[in-house]
């Protein structure tokens, strides 16, 4: 691609430094007019029919690529994985497994190729959003009142950045994504933790009552207890992620007060509100959430 | 400024010093001639464009490094909203029907349009609607005290610009704003058509119209059949946010892809209705500054005509990644490529004007040139972004951004700066600078390129588009930067260029009928043309009048 | 000086006269409207997620198009009288066509006020509504700009004002008739018929 479009700038635009040097003209060139050249069919011919079959090759290569990726199955060993897109945040759940988490999407490894790839369904619960981490596919967008479908098929382990890629509002900007990809057995394992229901530590027992009974439980769930909300992200395993706000920053005890003070001051324009606890409660909140590893 | 409606007696010249302000002022206002009315366009697109470039700049500085603070997320949205509204509709669209306006008839040998007034009302409209459309930044307080200028994007998606996620009227001063010109321009385009169709003077078949009058009827029949859609979803969008229809409601059943259909089938050949009229500038321009003929009329012009028609059928290229299927990106990955074919023989078309002439390298054609390797560069990412698979992956990056930007700075707007040098000695009887001239050129040339060509590998590092902050572990810090350094070069030189123009009015150098050698109908009459264009209606035997008469040994009609 | 006169030569072609080609480009510009609300309906076709629904409450509103189709003849009877100086018979026939156009839109206001209040179909109802309404009503739209210049044209005829000479504006104003006729036909077809 990069190599063909290289090659035509190269060959036209040497051709018109040529041009330009050769016919440049000099002080005494004024009053009389080189000879007029009105045309020439065979040339102009020549110049249609071959960048036509440029265009022809190029657009047979594209189809061809264009079938292989929309035409791949899931295999016996696929994963399937649902993401919704709200604003400014991702909902990502795995039927098959029972988890329900957000804004961190853990795969595992494809490997040998092709034999575990995952399948994700993209959907959205409010306007345009677009699912794209560059290095490791191509961006697909999450549609209202439409379901696509994404193929992801992750050679080497490690952390993907990536974010929406549809203008989708304020936050546009800070609807980031990661995903992390783990060997089959750490996959398993993080999977396993997943599923389990909430952390319930007695030390934290008096944070839970609090959490309980302020209005975060109608927007958030943490499995086993009363918070059972689907307007913002399942916090049932928030610690277990690294980011809070979609990204926007570090997942630390201060970072995750400072939040709920005031998630506005953090993430401008965000659709959560001031929680408005006082600071007793505020402490109580956040150290019943630290709990939910 | 009435030195701009022709040549004075020295007694009208005295009377005229007298005149009061306001007589010229309602003279101007009321005015229905062509001359004056394309002026008019192509000022208010100038003016426009400093407010849309200044809005890029606030653009580029919150953007030179990461996690920048300078401007809040909520009025970021608002100005790449205005600032890519105001360019496509209130700079792009005015200058180039406003230099259709001055020009076509003087080329076609007519008097005026075929209806005056109906030109007048296009005009106003435009102006009204740009007006009404920067009227939104103090019709409210906003969020964050910025006013309430619709935040959604040029291009306004469902659902993200419905009743529900865009609250209060911004949007509606976006789709009322546009609506209205809208109207204008559809007015403008049909008052071109009827000209060309019917206003031709004897002997100018359509076979002897300048190019640049071709790209203009290519590009007026375009507007004919493209704007009426983006017209009739503005209409849905209204109906949907104050009459409570489902046109473009999720929640209803509606589709949020219906919008984007009919926006693109509008959006995609909007751009060449842009871009088309400064391939008639450059038509004109370098064979003048070649002293030879165009290369190949005929195919330049059905290579024109192919591209309004082609230009219709590729629209959904901007939705590659919308989820349509393979088979229908496939059909639009084929048209695409298609269209770029009659768009690249063109290059060569001009290539082979200049090849064995004698090229006098002044800034009519400074500015062409560089648009030849320009939009070379701009047409070539155009074929990578059209390969689909690739395109997932550069879509919505600033690949894209840099991408239009080297078609609409790199191609439409350096041919723009070389129309206006090589035609203001006809509208103003005065030369501009060339000195200031290069300075400005070159400034641009430096300025725009570092900026854009920057902004390719920008995309390429994975930066999506529209995002008023990007965090420091991406890597993209120097980039943008390096980009943003750009901007003070091009500021200087559209400075250059405003002060070339303010001095070149009063102390330019006197332009005659015909300063450079030219061959087209309106270096025929003086500079500036009288109000009633020529003295006589001319009578043409080929497609070069000017050049018959200069070579009676050898005129162009038995070549052609 | 003035304008060029309105039929032009160039060597052996005269040229089209400037209003015609003007009124061929507006209907053009006018057909892209009207047909992205007509791609709007027939998209949304079955769509809607609850009723009322096509077939429920839709009657095909044969009188109102025998008026409408009626008119377009009438409106060239009207274009040729005028043409041979027959004014009175010019205007007679151009009541006519008013009172045909009008005849047809009061059709439509008693079928849009049946189906408000009687079937509870409004534009917010469902996508039918949505999608009906703003066609037909469009439409109806267009109907009433030609009945506004068919209006002015007949009071110039009545006052005595109209000459052979006007008769070629006045052809022009009948083809934008025509093409309200035309879109007429497609909205039966696509609404009435295929929809249903």
């Amino acid at each position: 691609m990069l190599g063909i479009t290289g090659a035509i700038f190269v060959v036209v635009a040497g051709l018109l430094v040529y041009i330009l040097v050769r016919f440049r003209g000099g002080a005494g060139s004024e009053g009389t007019d080189p000879p007029q050249i009105y045309g020439s069919q065979r040339i102009e011919l020549a110049w249609t029919l071959v960048p036509l079959l440029i265009v022809v090759v190029l657009f047979l290569t594209t189809a061809r690529y264009l079938f292989a990726i929309e035409l791949t199955r899931p295999t016996a060993g696929a994963l399937e994985v649902t993401m919704v897109g709200h604003q400014w945040w991702w909902e990502i759940r795995y039927p098959a497994l029972g988890i329900v988490t957000a804004n961190e999407l853990h795969l595992p490894l494809s490997l040998p190729e092709g034999t575990s790839p995952t399948f994700i369904t993209l959907q959205s619960a409010d306007v345009i959003h677009s699912f794209w981490v560059p290095q490791l596919a191509g961006k697909l967008d999450l549609i209202p009142n439409k379901t696509n479908r994404l193929w992801l098929d992750p050679r080497r382990p490690g952390t993907y950045v990536g974010q929406c890629a549809q203008f989708c509002g304020v936050q546009h900007a800070g609807m980031l994504l990661r995903v992390v990809v783990h060997p089959k057995p750490e996959f398993d394992a993080w999977a396993a933790a997943q599923r389990s229901p909430a952390a319930d530590e007695p030390s934290a027992h008096l944070g839970r009552q609090v959490f309980e009974s302020v209005a975060c439980v109608s927007c958030h769930t943490v499995r086993g207890t009363r918070a059972n909300g689907l307007f913002g992200p399942d916090l049932t395993h928030l610690m277990s992620r690294t980011t809070i706000g979609s990204g926007v920053i570090d997942n630390t005890p201060e970072h995750l007060r400072a939040w709920i003070d005031d998630p506005n001051h953090l993430k401008p324009g965000v659709l959560m509100p001031a929680m408005a606890l006082s600071r007793e409660d505020l402490d109580q909140v956040v150290a019943y959430l630290a709990t939910l590893r | 400024m009435s030195a701009i409606t022709g040549p004075l007696s020295e007694g009208e010249a005295a009377a005229d010093a007298q005149r009061p302000w306001t007589s010229t002022l309602h003279e101007w206002a009321m005015t229905v001639d062509h001359k004056r009315l394309g002026i008019m366009y192509v000022l208010g697109g100038l003016v426009f464009f400093v407010v849309a470039g200044s809005e890029a700049t606030l653009i580029r500085l919150q953007l030179i490094h990461s996690n920048n603070t300078l401007i809040s997320p909520q009025l970021f949205n608002r100005l790449l909203t205005m600032h890519g509204t105001t360019m496509v509709f209130f700079v792009g669209i005015p200058i180039v029907f406003g230099f259709a306006n001055y020009l076509v008839p003087l080329m076609i040998g007519a008097r005026d349009l075929a209806f005056p007034r109906l030109n007048a009302f296009g005009f106003w409209l435009f102006l009204f609607g740009g007006l009404l459309l920067y009227f939104s930044f103090i019709a409210g307080d906003g969020l964050a005290g910025a006013g309430s200028a619709p935040d959604v994007g040029w291009f306004a998606y469902s659902p993200l610009a419905g009743r529900a996620f865009s609250r209060g009227h911004s949007t509606d001063f976006w789709t009322v704003g546009l609506l209205i010109a809208g109207i204008g321009t559809n007015a403008t385009a049909i008052n071109l058509v009827a000209s060309v169709f019917t206003m031709r003077c004897p002997g100018m078949t359509l076979g002897r119209m300048p190019l640049f009058v071709w790209m203009m009827l290519v590009v007026s029949g375009m507007t004919l059949i493209i704007l009426p859609p983006l017209t009739a979803a503005q209409i849905m969008l209204l109906f949907d946010r104050f009459l409570g229809s489902h046109f473009f409601d999720t929640q209803a059943g509606g589709s949020a892809l219906l919008w984007q259909h009919f926006f693109w089938f509008f959006g995609h050949p909007e751009v060449y209705v842009l871009m088309v009229p400064g391939f008639g500038y450059v038509s004109e321009i370098i064979p003048v500054f070649s002293r030879k003929v165009i290369f190949g009329y005929a195919m330049v012009a059905a290579a024109s005509v192919s591209i309004g028609f082609v230009a219709l059928t590729t629209w959904a290229h901007h939705m590659f990644t919308v989820g349509l299927g393979a088979a229908p990106n496939a059909l639009f990955v084929a048209s695409t490529m298609l269209v770029g074919v009659p768009t690249g023989i063109k290059i060569f078309n001009w290539l082979a004007t200049i090849y064995g002439g004698r090229i006098r390298f002044q800034v009519p054609m400074l500015f062409c040139l560089a648009f030849l390797f320009q939009f070379l560069c701009a047409g070539l990412t155009g074929i990578m972004l059209s390969v689909a698979p690739f395109d997932y992956q550069l879509h919505d990056s600033y690949f894209v951004v840099a991408h239009f930007h080297f078609v609409l700075i790199g191609g439409l707007l350096f041919t723009i700066f070389a129309a206006i040098y090589y035609w203001f000695p006809k509208v103003t009887g005065r030369m501009l600078s060339e000195r200031l001239g290069r300075w400005h050129f070159w400034l641009l040339v430096l300025g725009f390129n570092l900026t854009f060509v920057t902004l390719h590998f920008v995309g390429f590092a994975g930066m999506p588009r529209r995002i008023y902050t990007y965090p420091a572990d991406r890597g993209w810090d120097l980039l943008n930067t390096v980009a943003t350094l750009g901007v003070p070069l091009q500021i200087a030189a559209v400075l250059c260029f405003v002060v070339n123009v303010v001095v070149s009015l009063r102390r330019g150098a006197v332009a005659g009928n015909d300063p450079w050698d030219a061959w087209t109908l309106e270096w025929g009459t003086t500079s500036p043309p009288p109000a009633y264009n020529f003295e006589s209606i001319p009578i043409v035997h080929s497609r070069r009048p000017l050049w018959d008469l200069k070579h009676p040994e050898d005129p162009d009609g038995p070549h052609e | 000086m003035s304008v060029a006169s309105t039929t032009r030569e160039i060597g052996d072609e005269a040229l089209p006269s400037r209003g015609k080609v003007g009124v061929i480009a507006l209907i053009a510009c006018e057909s892209s409207l009207l047909a992205v609300f007509v791609v709007a309906y027939l998209f949304y076709l079955g769509k809607s997620l609850s009723g009322p629904y096509p077939k429920d409450v839709l009657d095909f509103p044969l009188l109102g198009t025998i008026f409408l189709f009626t008119s377009s003849v009438t409106v060239v009877f009207a274009v040729r009288a005028l043409r041979r100086g027959a004014s009175s018979a010019g205007a007679g026939w151009l009541a006519a066509t008013v009172l045909l156009g009008v005849g047809f839109l009061s059709r439509t206001a008693r079928e849009w006020q049946r189906l408000i209040f009687h079937d509870g179909l409004t534009i917010s109802t469902n996508l039918f509504g949505t999608t009906f309404y703003s066609l037909v009503g469009l439409h109806a739209g267009h109907v009433v700009v030609g009945l506004l210049m068919l209006t002015v044209i007949l009071g110039c005829a009545v006052r005595g004002a109209l000459r052979p000479s006007h008769a070629e504006r006045v052809e022009l104003v009948s083809w934008y008739w025509h093409f309200v006729d035309v879109v007429w036909f497609v909205v039966l077809t696509v609404v009435y018929v295929v929809g249903r």
